[in-house]
This record gives structure tokens, sequence and C-alpha cells, in this order.
């Protein structure tokens, strides 16, 4: 009796572990549903509050805003504005809503939806941390700090219901570039009053019981640090084109575990790749591993108001010995490119100015005219960094090069986020390990972060006529090249000070499985997931 | 026995109270605060922020408002998921820990006892060597290194079970109760381990032998109730470890329990969410500690003996 | 410990009980080779200065991680630091903020539990719910603080541990000291007229000692580990120096790729810990007051 029971049961735990053996991603390639890893549980979901690579993903496949980029490109494209026209001094742009733009609930898109939003993101009391990607538009800035009360002022008006213009202080050739960023979507006045006042911050308006929005996918279940998805939106006015059903997003914040989940089948795309494990991926997989650079320079600031910091031979000498290919081909396994300015090269046709090279000779005699040959009598250094395993890494070989090749003292102190902010904030550090993306493809998003009264900038390094070239020259040149030209005048002076050491350009490194398509890998590491699909007979990456 | 338990829990009033305050003022001490970001936000947006939560008035005024607001049952929202209420984090995190919680603690008795029971009975011989070792593995292999190690055997080459997750695949729940018992079980091992050798040696299981008592009876009807009673006194501040302690392993396998909160909200000087995870788990801690204190009472005659007396 | 010991050691009958128990251990086979192998490893990490083969930070980066080999015997990271030698600097943290911190809770522990578990009534009372504070406090907030306002060294970040770790082991000797409190031959003690000094030392303590020793012999691992998770996270020692902890938390990240660098420092944390357990184990059989008695 009990031998003729276990052939069937045994069957049965076969077939059951079968179906339990199905994977994430084959199940995906066939109901059209991407399992992406998205590093972290987003904030919130209210598109003028948030900050974040996470929120960004999940807030671009929700809402949509006036245009797009092209996900190859970066080109724009037109989203709810179908077309718009620009004046001949580049101040004032008009765009034409689409007829067939809807929220989620059916009303209509309308000009209107624009200008209360954007009124909205102004309010102080919202506290949008993004509130300045609209300073480039006509008295934002002074209406957001209330030195102008009436809104009437700020450049920003529905003409008609499927009008909106918008205008500006000065011609600002990125400001296309910022309406895709969610910092400028539209929100849905009725659902966002109906839970709070327009300036109240994290309401309950971003639940997935009530949210409207406008975007090719609909929020369609948030489980709290497990998983977010969204399904594909039937009433999106470019529904057609958008092949996914659903994406299903990940918070998952530890590398080797996210890489260890796409192996196993459970993720079509990792956020990050552990930097160990690129070597593997290169000999096994090198189809799946997808990196590329990205619009980001990883540097160290020094601290310029420190006496042993404070002669530019000595920040200069600390720039020049540090062998950034070496750094880059040993530690961090070729990931990067060496930078040796802190704008990366090729932004716009933008070419950063060549001040300096690894020059470990040229270094320690600059360390010597500054009094300190050989390293001798310098009180030594600090570098202070993060908990993280690539800042470790990346921190000790900098203090063996230092070491070596200027013979100083060089110690590093490992500090949890907010303590290192904190030091950092405050000037209590030598060395600070910092990085830097940009908001949008041009020059302006990595020099205006060291003016003298940026808060990023944290290295005490001000200088009137760089704030001068960045402030006031370059949002007024007559043309593109002498735009450029202006910059890489300011950044040659900033270099030459040298408050940071740049290290690297950041690549953007992944992992994406095969039968993904459309997600190819761009400057800005932007996604838009209405040109993503799925092939339902793509193998599924396992273990071989 | 109940006079000793409404006086234990009378008691807890005021150590919560001290608890509550004393970390309301310690997180305040330490730098930076929960708005602080690499790319800082405008001055202006940063008093919104502020005003907001309350962070503008005095730390008084703020300590005062909040006992307010937690008389009412209100732990306020989380500075780092603000669309949350820190008791709604709380909630979606304790199911998970708990049942994390008890699966290990359950796998540590099973391997624990049997193995401490074992090696007590016949001491310094390979019934004492092997179950002992077998049991301290636990011990001697961190959990983040039994974890990934599981996860790559299990996971990655058998391919047998999920490898992270919870209650989303079936048997994504096996691996994270091991690598979180394992370490317990070395503990409960000792523990059973030496409680039992300490009982084997007094008068009256000698007696119950001299009778000519079998020996399973004597080992399990008379030693195992005294000799358990360490491993009892162990069990509470071992559950209030695993909820508080289960951060390494929920980050191993990416379950979203309060384990992970509780050490987050901190990195992240989430103050509310600091405050709202210590006062649930010191409440939990005080109830479990009262709990193993109740029945290490009840397993002891002598001790029990000694509350019916009136003294504690 | 050592001092309960030293003062144990001036009774003149009390000495004779620690003459047993050695007599006793040096039978126990497995706890006397566990003593060696760790005393061993003690002379070994005062040596390792003198025994190291490269320095702890001495770089290679282009030899990157190697597996063991000839001029490596345990192998490289991936900066080409030789294994060997940063296991042995690491076993010397390792084993210091386990002997340190454990000593430390131990003294506080042992003091705290006997003052409370015989005293008893209210004071028992007000010292166990300062137990329950504590433990409630959240610890990483506490280290933190330490160290911003301490500033980071190494042995604060011994002595915090200690710190934190003291408070089961109050609870375990409250416990046993209650137990002890109620015998007849405590009752007959006090009954004798003796001074509550020479009770505690004389008749509670080294009645303790088993579980606290068995628990020591837990706390050393879990202090080591406790380390390695606040250096994981930023907390603790800062590199280039190391620990064994450190060494296996670091290397379960790249285990797949470099195999070595997690089996090396995971098998030396293991045998000591094993090591630990047999001697703790056998001390506890030594010092068995029950078998003394006889």
């Amino acid at each position: 009796m009990a031998r003729r029971l276990l052939i069937p049961l045994l069957l049965c735990g076969f077939l059951l572990a079968c179906v339990g053996g199905e994977t994430n991603v084959a199940q995906g390639n066939r109901d059209g549903v991407l399992h992406f890893g998205n590093y972290g549980e987003p904030q919130g979901l209210d598109p003028h509050v948030v900050t974040g690579v996470p929120e960004h993903h999940i807030i671009g496949a929700l809402f949509e805003g006036l245009v797009l980029k092209n996900p190859e490109t970066l080109a724009i494209e037109p989203g709810v504005a179908e077309s718009w026209t620009v004046s001949d001094d580049g101040r004032i742009y008009t765009f034409k809503l689409r007829d067939n733009a809807r929220w989620s609930n059916g009303d209509e898109i309308t000009a209107a939806d624009f200008e209360w939003s954007w009124w909205r993101a102004l309010q102080p009391a919202l506290a949008s941390s993004y509130v300045f990607m609209y300073f480039p538009i006509k008295n934002a800035e002074a209406y957001f700090n209330r030195s102008l009360s009436n809104f009437d002022e700020v450049g920003i008006k529905a003409i008609d219901k499927k009008t909106f213009r918008v205008e500006l202080d000065a011609p600002a050739p990125y400001f296309l570039q910022l309406l895709d960023h969610y910092a400028l979507f539209p929100v849905h006045r009725p659902t966002v009053e109906k839970f709070g006042a327009p300036d109240e911050s994290y309401t309950r308006w971003t639940r997935p019981e009530n949210i409207v929005s406008n975007g090719p996918f609909l929020l369609d279940e948030w489980r709290l640090f497990k998983y977010l998805s969204v399904k594909k939106n039937p009433d999106y006015w470019d529904a057609d084109k958008v092949k996914l059903n659903a994406i299903r997003f990940y918070p998952i914040d530890k590398q080797t575990t996210e890489e260890r989940m796409f192996r196993a089948g459970q993720l079509h795309r990792t956020e990050e790749v552990p930097i160990d494990r690129i070597p593997w991926y290169r000999q096994n997989r090198p189809e799946v591993l997808k990196i590329a650079p990205y619009i980001g320079t990883y540097l160290y600031r020094l601290n310029t108001r420190k006496p042993h910091l404070a002669d530019v031979r000595v920040r200069q000498a600390l720039s020049m010995s540090v062998d950034r290919r070496r750094l880059i081909d040993t530690v961090l396994n070729g990931l990067f490119t060496p930078a040796y300015s802190v704008v990366p090269p090729g932004l716009l046709g933008y070419k950063p100015p060549d001040v300096f090279g690894f020059d470990p000779d040229k270094a320690r005699q600059l360390l010597s005219e500054a009094g300190y040959p050989g390293g001798k009598g310098y009180p030594g250094l600090e570098i202070q960094y993060n908990t993280h395993e690539q800042h470790r890494k990346i921190a000790i070989a900098i203090q063996q090069m230092w070491r070596e090749e200027l013979g100083i003292d060089v110690r590093l102190q490992n500090k949890d986020w907010k303590v290192y902010l904190d030091d950092e904030t405050t000037g209590n550090f030598d060395a600070s390990r910092g990085g830097w993306i940009g908001d949008y493809v041009d020059p302006n998003t990595f020099m205006d972060i060291w003016t003298a009264a940026s808060g990023v900038n944290r290295t005490g390094f001000a200088d009137e006529e760089f704030d001068r070239l960045v402030l006031q020259i370059a949002p007024n040149a007559k043309d593109h090249e002498t735009r450029l030209n202006t910059f890489q005048q300011a950044e040659r002076l900033f270099l030459e000070q040298m408050p940071i050491v740049p290290l690297y350009t950041y690549s953007s490194k992944h992992l994406v499985h095969p039968g993904v398509k459309g997600l190819s890998p761009n400057y800005m590491d932007y996604y838009n997931f209405r040109y993503v699909s799925l092939e339902p007979d793509a193998s599924g990456v396992t273990q071989d | 026995m109940v006079r000793f338990i409404a006086l234990r829990l009378l008691q807890a009033i005021p150590v919560l109270f001290v608890v509550i305050s004393a970390t309301f003022f310690l997180v305040r001490q330490a730098p930076g605060g929960p708005f602080d970001a690499e790319k800082p936000v405008i001055p202006a947006v940063k008093r919104a922020l502020e005003a907001k939560y309350n962070l503008d008035q005095s730390l008084w005024q703020q300590y005062l408002s909040y006992m307010g607001d937690l008389l009412q049952g209100d732990l306020g929202p989380s500075f780092k998921y603000p669309g949350w209420a820190v008791q709604d984090l709380i909630g979606s995190g304790f199911p998970v820990t708990a049942e994390l919680g008890i699966y290990a603690l359950l796998i540590a008795l099973l391997i624990g006892t049997t193995a401490g029971v074992l090696a007590a009975l016949k001491p310094n011989s390979a019934q004492d060597y092997v179950p002992m070792s077998v049991a301290m593995i636990g011990i001697c292999m961190p959990t983040f290194l039994l974890g990934p190690l599981l996860v790559l055997v299990f996971g990655i080459w058998l391919e047998w079970l999920p490898i992270s997750g919870w209650g989303d695949l079936p048997g994504d729940k096996i691996l994270p109760s091991i690598t979180l018992g394992a370490a317990y079980a070395a503990y409960v091992a000792r523990l059973s381990r030496g409680g039992m050798l300490e009982v084997l040696s007094q008068d009256y299981i000698r007696t119950a032998r001299a009778k000519g008592l079998p020996e399973h009876v004597v080992v399990l009807k008379h030693a195992l109730r005294g000799g358990l009673v360490p491993v009892v006194a162990y069990l509470g501040p071992a559950f209030a470890g695993l909820l508080s302690g289960s951060f390494v392993v929920e980050t191993i396998f990416q379950i979203p329990g309060l384990g992970r909160f509780y050490v987050q909200a901190a990195f992240n000087r989430d103050y509310t969410m600091i405050l709202g995870t210590t006062i649930f788990l010191s409440t939990l801690i005080v109830l479990f500690n009262l709990l193993s204190d109740v029945i290490a009472t009840w397993m002891n005659p002598r001790l029990r003996d000694g509350l019916r007396g009136g003294s504690q | 410990m050592e001092a309960n010991k030293h003062d144990m050691s001036e009774q003149e009958q009390g000495s004779s009980l620690w003459a047993d128990a050695w007599l006793r251990l040096k039978h126990n086979r497995l706890a006397l080779g566990s003593l060696i192998f760790l005393l061993a490893l003690v002379v070994l990490c005062i040596l390792t200065p003198w025994l190291a083969p490269y320095g702890y930070e001495q770089q290679n980066l282009e030899l990157g991680a190697t597996p063991p080999s000839m001029a490596h015997w345990l192998g490289t990271d991936v900066f080409g630091r030789d294994l060997l030698t940063r296991l042995l600097y690491g076993g010397r943290v390792s084993l210091m903020v386990g002997f340190i911190a454990t000593a430390v809770a131990l003294l506080i522990g042992v003091l705290w539990g006997t003052v409370a578990g015989y005293l008893g009534g209210r004071v028992d009372m007000l010292m166990m719910r300062l137990v329950d504070i504590l433990y409630a406090i959240p610890f990483i907030i506490f280290i933190i603080l330490l160290m911003v306002v301490f500033g980071r060294s190494m042995l604060l970040l011994f002595m915090a541990i200690g710190a934190v770790e003291w408070l089961t082991m109050a609870r375990i000797v409250r416990g046993q000291v209650q137990g002890i409190r109620q015998q007849e031959y405590i009752e007959a003690a006090i009954a004798m007229g003796l001074p509550l000094s020479r009770i505690l030392w004389r008749h509670v303590v080294p009645n303790t000692l088993g579980p606290v020793i068995v628990y020591a012999t837990l706390t050393i691992p879990q202090v080591m580990l406790l380390e390695a998770f606040l250096s994981f996270l930023g907390l603790g020692i800062q590199p280039p120096q190391s620990s064994w902890g450190l060494l296996i938390s670091y290397g379960a990240e790249s285990m797949e790729e470099y195999p070595w660098l997690l089996v090396f420092p995971g098998l030396a944390l293991a045998s000591t810990l094993f090591a630990l357990n047999f001697l703790g184990d056998g001390l506890r059989d030594a010092l068995d007051p029950r078998v003394a008695k006889d």
C-alpha cells in the first residue's frame, strides 16, 4: 500500500518542484512582466516632492511631462505636448498639448493642469527638493522665495485649454531636457486636493487606491520593501506602442544579493553589478553585462580652509600623484574612465580644458616648493568616506599612492552616511570622497555647484571670477560656442586651484537579460519604459 | 504569582518612560539630521521641511508634543518615508520578523536541546563532542558567512531554494530561518548541556537513579525540567534579540522586516522611526523577560517556594 | 574574572579549589589541547610584527587577488596584500577585542548581577530595571554617539562593546545568585554572622563560576562578531587595519571569485571559537563546586 503511493507522491513532488522552479524571468517573458531591480524603497511617489533614482524609475513609468527623451539618443520627443515653438531670443516656449492626452480617471489634460501643477511645486511649504529646476523660468525663484507674491508675474501661463506658455529669464539651451524631469511633471488637481492642501507633502493621494496619473503605466500594487508593481495604462495616448503589460520594481539594496537574484532568474535587470563580479561576466556572459559611460564624476573634495591644504601647490601635488589609470585597471576592474576634469568630456560638444595629468615628479616638486620636500614636515592627511565597498577600496589604494609618491602620512576614516555628510558640510575634513551626477546634459550642472554660494561646494573654494563666468557670462552668451568657451575658461580656473581631485567619470553598470529589448544604456542611465519589450522565447539566465 | 506579575508590569511603565525619554534626547545628539543629503536642499526648502515636522521648535517643545502624541497612540510619520506613519511601517515589518524569529527559535531549540541533552548524558565522550560540535557551527560561522554560503549551495549550485524574499516563492523562508536559528542553536546547546550536567549531579537525581528508575524516565521526567531552566531563562532575551538582531539576515535575504527598519532608521536619523521601533521592541523585551522569569520560576521548584513565601 | 581569582587566592582554602580545578583540567585532554592552542595563538599574535612575511598594508596592485602560492602561502587580496600577514595582524585585533570586551562585560556583569541577586528586594528591582532600560536603547545610536564624543580609538571600541555585552551576563549571574542565596549553606553562613563581602566572595561568586565561564566563552565570539558587524557598518576599526571578522565579511562579499579570502579567515575564527568553547567546557567541569565537595 505504502509503496503504491510512493511513486505518485514522488511525481507530485517533482511536479511541484518544477512549478516552483519556473523563474520570474521565464514567466515574465511569457506574460510581458518586467522584473526590475530598483535599489531602494521609494520615499514616495509625488513627483514634486521626492528625489532619488528609484523614485525616478517608477515615476517615469507612472507620469509624463510635456516632452520625453529618446532612450538611445536622448533627443527630445513630444510627450503631453504634441508640438512647441521657441521664440527667436530663446526665451519663450509655447507648447501645444495633444487632444488625446488623458488622466487615468478619464479627465482631459489641459494647460491649466500644468499651470496649477507648477504653481504647486513652487509653494515653499511643499518643500520640493528639485524646485531649483524651475528657476530658469522668469520670476520663479522670486515667487518661491516670496519676494514676489503675484503668480501672474511668473513666466508660467495657460493661454487656452491646450496652449501652455513658458517664459525664461535668460535662454537656457537645456530647458527642454528639464521638462522630462519629474519635478516638472503634471499632477491631477482634484486628486491632490481631495487628500490634503495643495502644498501638503506626502498625503495619501499617491496610494494605489487613490492615485490618478497620466503615464504609460498605472500603479497597481505597492508592497512596502517587497516590490511595487505598475500595469499598462490602456487609456494612455500612445498605448499601442507600449509593449510591456506590467513592471515590478524590487527595492534591493544589497548588490551581491541582487546579482544572485539575477543569476537565479528572479530579475530581468539589476541596478548594479558588484565590481568583483565583473570579470566573471566579461568571460562567461558578456551579452548580459551592460556598461556605459554615465554623466557623473567621482572625486575627492579637499578642504582649502585647512592650513595644510591652503597651499594650492599641495592640492596640485595630491591630484597629480594619483595614478588614475592604475587605480581603475586594478582595483576597479577597468570599469571607469580616468577623469582630469570635473565636467565629463563630451557634454553637448563640450571639451574640458587640459590642465594636468598623472605626473609624480611634478607632484613631488610642487610639494617640495610648498615647503615639504619628500613629505617631510607635512602634518598628514585624513581621507573620509562613507560606508561602501567601492569607496573603501578606492580610499585604500589612494592612501598608498599618496604615501608612496609624496611620502606623506595618510589615514582613513570610514564614517556612517550622516556623520560623513555632517562633517563635510561643516568643513570638518581634510579630503572627502564625493561624487556628482549631472541633473541634465549640460556643463552647467557640473559648474554651478562650485560657486561660492552653492551648498554642494563644501571645499571652501570661492572665486569671484569663476562665479561671474558661470552665473552671469555663460547664461547670457550669444551662441552655443561662446557659452562652451566660457565654461571652459571657468573650469580651467577651477582646476588650477584644484579644490577637488577628480578621479574618474562614472559608468552605469547593469545586468540585463537578453530577452529585454529597448533598455539600451545611455549617458544619463535614462529609461523610457514605453520602448521596452520582452521576447517570450528568450532563454532564462541560469547557472550552467 | 499574580502579584509578582502585576508588580513587574507596573515597574515596566517607568522603565519604558526612561527608555523613550533617553532615546529621544540621545538620537538628537547624533550628528546629521533626517533631511541632510548629498545634494542639499536649498535653505528655504530645508526651513519648510523643518517647520512641517516641528523640528524648528525647541527640543523640549518637541519632546512634549511627541509624548502627547504618543499617549494618543500616534508615533508620527517616518522622516525617511513620510508617506507612512511609523505604526504602519512597524505593522508591516513586525509580522515578518516575528515569523522569522519563531522559526529560527524553533530550529535553535530543536538542534540545541537535542545536542545539549545528549552531550550531558555522556560528558567527554563522542556523544558529547559530536552533537556539540554540530551545534557549535552556528557561532563559529557568523551570519554574514553562513547566509551567503547557504545561498550559494542551495540557491545557486543546487537550485533547490529561492535566494531571497519572504513568502513570495515557495520555500523562501527556509534559508533565512536556518541562518538566523543556527547562531542561537549553539547557545541553547551550551546552556542545556550545562543545566543538565548541573541537575544530573544533584541529589534527587541520584536518589531517582538509586531507586532503580529507568534512565529515560530519570532524564525525561526529572532532569529535563530542572536542566532546561537556563534555556528558558535565555528564551526571553533570545527572542527579543532575534527581533532586533535579525538585521544581517534580513539584509542578506532582502526580507522586509523590523530588524532592517531598526538599524536603517538609526543610520537615516529617522527620529520618529528610531523612537517607534525602540518603544515597540523595548515593550516586547520587557514582556518577554517577564514571561521567561515566570516560566523559569514555575519550572524551578525552589524559586517557586520562595515566591510563595512572599519574597522576590 | 581576574579580580575574583585574586581575591580567591587570598583565602587559604580557596587556593586549593583552584589547584583541584587545575588538576582536573589537566586530565581533560581536549580542554588542555584547546588551552595550548589558544596560548600558541596569543604568542603568535604578539610576535606577529617579527613573524609576518610582509607589511600588513603593503600593496601590489598589479598582482591583485591571487590564490595561495609559494610567495604568498594563503594568497593575496585585491590590493595584492599578503593574506597570511593580514590574518596574523587581524588576529591581534580580534583576540584583543574578544578578551578586553569580555573582561569588561564580566567585571560589570558579575558585580552587578551578584549584588542585585544577593540583596534582592528593592535594590534588585532598581538594578534590573536599569538593565532593562539599557537593553532597550538602540545600540547603534549609542555607538555612533560614543564615536563622536570620544573619537575613534580601538580601545574605546572594545570598551564600548563590553559596555553593551555585560547586560546578559548580569541577568545570568543574578539568576544564579538568587538560586544560591536560598541554599542551606548560605543561610548557615549568614547565621554564623559572616560579613557580607566574605559570604559573597567565598560562597556566592564561586558557585556562579560554572555558568559564568560557559557564558564568557560564548561572549568572546559574540564580541568578535559584534566588532566585525560594527566595522562592516563603518563604525569600528579603520582600514587598512583589519580583524578576522572584518576579513570574513569582506571575504563573503567575493567568495565566489576569491574563495581563499573567505576560507582562511573563516578557518582561523572557527578553530579559535571551537577551542574557546572546549576550554570553557573543561573549565566548567573542573570548577564545578559540587564535584569538589565530594
